[in-house]
């Protein structure tokens, strides 16, 4: 593939590849404290996905960098400020309700970006688009039949369920702004414009809010930023863990 | 937790499979958690096309006390097997 290294398709593969890796690596947290073993192995499922499709994403990116670094360096050897996830992906886990509705509104944001990059003029982008979203459709049906529980559960579970959506709803604004970076694959019709993509988010979290019998919150403050490497305390202690054994023994192999 | 969920019992169709087969059982709110936590338990290695599952209360079983009873007469009738026809070479697949 040609490319150059100032290419904004790399810096757009690095956000599709980011926020999938660094909300995978948050959900492997959970490998063992699942509440129950059959959701333990769930997450762990949707957290082994999203980490596939980051190196499928970051794979791309190194490709049209052609600068020589490996999606394996992408990964590991960038520090804080370059990494271009959003704060919404990078969010603490929390209680179940707070990992389960930060699920389900990335979920519904992934499953409709994936559908607009199906069109992509880049057949690569089409191509792991494509593969992605299979996976994706069950991530956001397995966190909305839970959202809908927590929400339409018990008293107990609806109050976790609603303050984690009015905590989490301001890192929702950032997934549906664009940038320099989106109008330029935009204009070379190989990404999309985020705004587009608000609709088809509406149609899909809506309904689960109101089967959940939560309410959706006002848009009011919002928090963005990740996506030009601006980013929250949080992101700091995830890459110290992720990144600690590859840059603590260069080139370990196992 | 999982002592408020039903026990469900987990049939899986394989690729090849013409049948579900029991795999195993697990712990479910309801019947559509109870599909995905056996998507999810069950058939990582793609080992399905199809998922069935079943309340385990709902499944009626046959006594152990009557095993007896039921199956060993079976066992001295050797003529229900079709084992004393001679099979034509043509015939494949059996």
């Amino acid at each position: 593939m040609m490319a150059a290294a100032d290419d904004p398709l790399f810096e757009y593969l690095l956000r599709l590849g980011d926020n999938d890796l660094i909300l995978g690596h948050r959900l492997s947290e959970w490998c063992g404290h699942g509440p129950v073993l059959e959701e333990d192995i769930a997450i762990s499922n949707i957290a082994l996905d999203l980490i596939g499709q980051a190196s499928l994403w970051l794979d791309l990116a190194a490709e049209v960098e052609c600068g020589g670094r490996s999606s394996d360096e992408l990964a590991y050897k960038r520090d804080v400020l370059d990494w271009r996830n959003t704060i919404l992906a990078e969010q603490p886990n929390g209680d179940f309700a707070v990992t389960m509705t930060r699920q389900f509104l990335f979920d519904c944001h992934h499953h409709a970006l994936l559908t607009a990059l199906l069109e992509s003029a880049n057949t690569d982008v089409a191509a792991v688009a494509e593969k992605a979203l299979k996976e994706v459709t069950y991530h956001r049906r397995h966190s909305g039949e839970w959202l809908i529980r927590l929400g339409d559960g018990t008293e107990e579970s609806h109050g976790r369920a609603q303050t984690a959506l009015d905590n989490l709803w301001v890192f929702t604004h950032e997934l549906f702004e664009a940038d320099g970076v989106d109008q330029a694959v935009v204009a070379a019709g190989t990404g999309v414009d985020p705004a587009h993509l608000k609709a088809a988010w509406d149609a899909m979290v809506n309904p689960v809010l109101a089967e959940a019998t939560l309410q959706r919150p006002a848009d009011g403050w919002s928090i963005r930023g990740g996506r030009q490497g601006v980013h929250s305390e949080h992101l700091g202690y995830i890459l110290a863990e992720m990144q600690f054994l590859p840059r603590a023994y260069p080139d370990a192999v196992w | 937790m999982t002592e408020d969920w039903p026990l469900w019992e987990v049939f899986v169709r394989g690729r090849q499979g013409l049948s579900h087969k029991h795999v195993g059982s697990l712990h479910a709110p309801d019947a559509e958690m109870a599909v995905q936590n056996a998507r999810d338990v069950y058939t990582r290695r793609r080992e399905g096309e199809s998922i069935w599952v079943v309340r385990s209360s709902d499944i009626v079983a046959s006594d152990p006390n009557d095993k007896g009873s039921l199956f060993d007469p079976a066992d001295a009738k050797v003529y229900r097997h079709p084992t004393f026809y001679i099979v034509p070479d043509e015939v494949e697949g059996l």
